[in-house]
This record gives C-alpha cells, structure tokens and sequence, in this order.
C-alpha cells in the first residue's frame, strides 16, 4: 500500500505498523519521535499503531541547531 | 605568611548557580550546535565551554547518517534543549514542540517562531499564542524573544520559565545592540534573562552578564569561528567572569579623574 513517509511516496508492507516505518529509517535506539497525520504517537505505541493507505508518517530526529 | 586560595571566576560560579525552573546548572553559558564543521569539533567545543544546556533542532530523519547530536550530549551528560528552529506559525511550533518531547524525553522546550528567513526575527504574536498554549501543555517554555521589554514581561505573565531576548538577529555577530532595552528586562524579570544570538565574541558575551542577563545562549560565536574549541573556553570565562563583574558591583563613570594614589603631602 501507498503511504507518504517523510513527504516521499512510498510501497510498504500491507498492516505495517508506525514502529515498522522507523525500523526501516533508523536504527537510533532513542532520541527518535513519530507522527502519523500530524498526531505524535508516542514511542511505547508503535507497536500497535497500524498505518493506513495514504497516511502521512514522520519520522524525526534530534539533529545540530540553534 | 598565609596563603589564599584565588576567589576565581569559576569558583565563585560554585556558589552561584543558574536556576531555571528549579532545575540548577553551575555554567551560565548555553550553546546551540548548529554550524559546526564536524561531530568532532562540535564535540570538543561543547567540553570547552563548559556548558550544561545544549540546544538540538528536530528534522525529518536521512536514511544512513551516521553520529547523532544527541550521542554527543549524552556521551558528555549534557542535558538536551529541543528548539523550534524553523517554524514560522504558532501551530508549527506547537507541533515540532510536541515531537520534541517524544523524542527527547523533555517538555523543556527552546520556543522559537519566526517571521521571516532574512531576519529570523520574533514574530511576536504567533510566539505568545505557542507560548501560551505550550505552558498550557505542561511544558517548560524558554522563549526566544525580541528585546521589547513588553513582550518580555507578557512572556513571564503567561507562565514561560524564563525569557530569552535576542541581542541581535541569529549569526549576525552584531553583539548587543538595545543593552538599555537589556536592562530594563532584566530589571523587571522575576524569570531567568537569557541573552540570545547575536553575540559574536568574547566581550559581548561578558556585557551581557554585566548587565544583568542571568545566562548567554550562543552558537555561531563558537561553532563558525575559526577556531571553535578555543572561543568555546574564550565564551566559558567570559560568561563566568562577565557574572562575577555583575556580582561584585562595577564602580561609577566619573566624568573626571579619582586619583587611585594618596595624594602627595
């Protein structure tokens, strides 16, 4: 199915979970948050949050600024 | 003959901590990690300056990038400070404040909402709605602010754990140019004042706490230097001796001389 994982169209696995997607971007064990449709699931939920066709997943990181 | 052990800048910073949201720092001098021209480098100039609060953006995750800001300040127990870096709305900001948290495992946010790329100037309105409605969240606010003293005080009004007023826009190295405007914040202010960009060397970051300001944020000042390691220990007694100057009390500017000498008989 077709979801946008940081503003990029992509194929994933049917009943992908928002822990999958990050998985698949990083292997960071910390300092990592997600969002699904702009709604922040927290870390402990990733597991259980399936994704849907067409959903908007970020994934983000602490990176140098400021 | 007795010895005496030299009341220092830093020693005297033991006895004088920086207190934001009853949470105590010993350095006064905190560092932002942009610009720096490698994880090494950047590395080195925050153990030089001291520094115990260090700020971080949030991005969108790059498949296979390798060395995280975030293993550096823990590696060196360097309490994170997520910003809000790049947003230009109070419902960005709120939004990258919420991911933030998520990830860093804080609700101490560095709230930044800005009106434009040229100036990266405050936008004032947007920064007190975000701000109002991130306290309202339960988060630690640290607003990055103009140097109105207005804004400043509604900041505090709203619950903002502290206020940090630019002293010119960010990377600019134009030092501190309202220092009254300064004053008159930090006069009123019942929250830490913590001067924030525009700071560019060594001696702006000591006006700064001459002035009264409770702590310095910098950045540029030290990761563009040419030399970063060595401006991060230039900036660290800087701030610490900037403080212990605050502390002791300058003398008054007398328009005509005071001989420092007894006067010949």
């Amino acid at each position: 199915m077709d979801v946008i994982i940081n503003g990029e169209r992509r194929d994933v696995a049917p009943r992908s979970t928002v822990a999958d997607v990050v998985r698949s971007l990083t292997d960071a064990p910390g300092g990592v948050a997600a969002a699904v449709n702009d709604e922040v699931v927290p870390r402990a939920a990733w597991a259980a949050t399936p994704i849907a066709e067409n959903d908007r997943v970020d994934v983000l990181t602490a990176v140098q600024g400021g | 003959m007795t010895t005496r052990t030299p009341d220092t800048a830093d020693a005297a910073a033991v006895r004088d901590p920086l207190v934001i949201a009853g949470r105590e720092f010993t350095s006064r001098l905190i560092t932002g990690t942009g610009g720096a021209p490698s994880m090494r480098v950047l590395e080195e100039a925050l153990v030089a300056s001291g520094t115990e609060l260090t700020t971080v953006a949030l991005r969108r995750v790059s498949p296979g990038a390798h060395g995280s800001v975030w293993d550096v300040l823990r590696r060196n127990g360097i309490r994170a400070l997520p910003n809000t870096a790049g947003c230009f709305t109070a419902a960005d900001a709120v939004r990258t404040a919420r991911l933030a948290r998520e990830a860093l495992e804080t609700d101490w946010i560095k709230l930044e909402v800005v009106a434009d790329e040229r100036t990266l100037l405050p936008d004032p309105v947007e920064l007190l709605d975000a701000a109002e409605r991130l306290v309202d969240e339960g988060f630690t606010v640290l607003p990055y602010t103009s140097d109105d003293p207005v804004l400043a005080a509604r900041l505090e009004r709203i619950g903002c754990a502290a206020v940090m007023p630019l002293g010119a826009p960010i990377g600019s190295g134009l030092g501190i140019r309202n220092p009254h405007n300064i004053e008159l914040i930090v006069e009123q202010a019942g929250v830490p004042v913590i001067i924030d960009a525009g700071i560019g060397t060594a001696s702006e970051a000591a006006l700064a706490m001459e002035l009264g300001c409770d702590a310095v944020m910098l950045a540029t000042a030290v990761t563009r230097a040419q030399d970063p390691v060595l401006m991060a220990a230039a900036m660290r007694d800087a701030v610490a001796a900037g403080r212990a100057a605050r502390r002791a009390g300058r003398i008054p500017v007398r328009r005509y001389a005071h001989a420092s000498s007894p006067a010949a008989d």
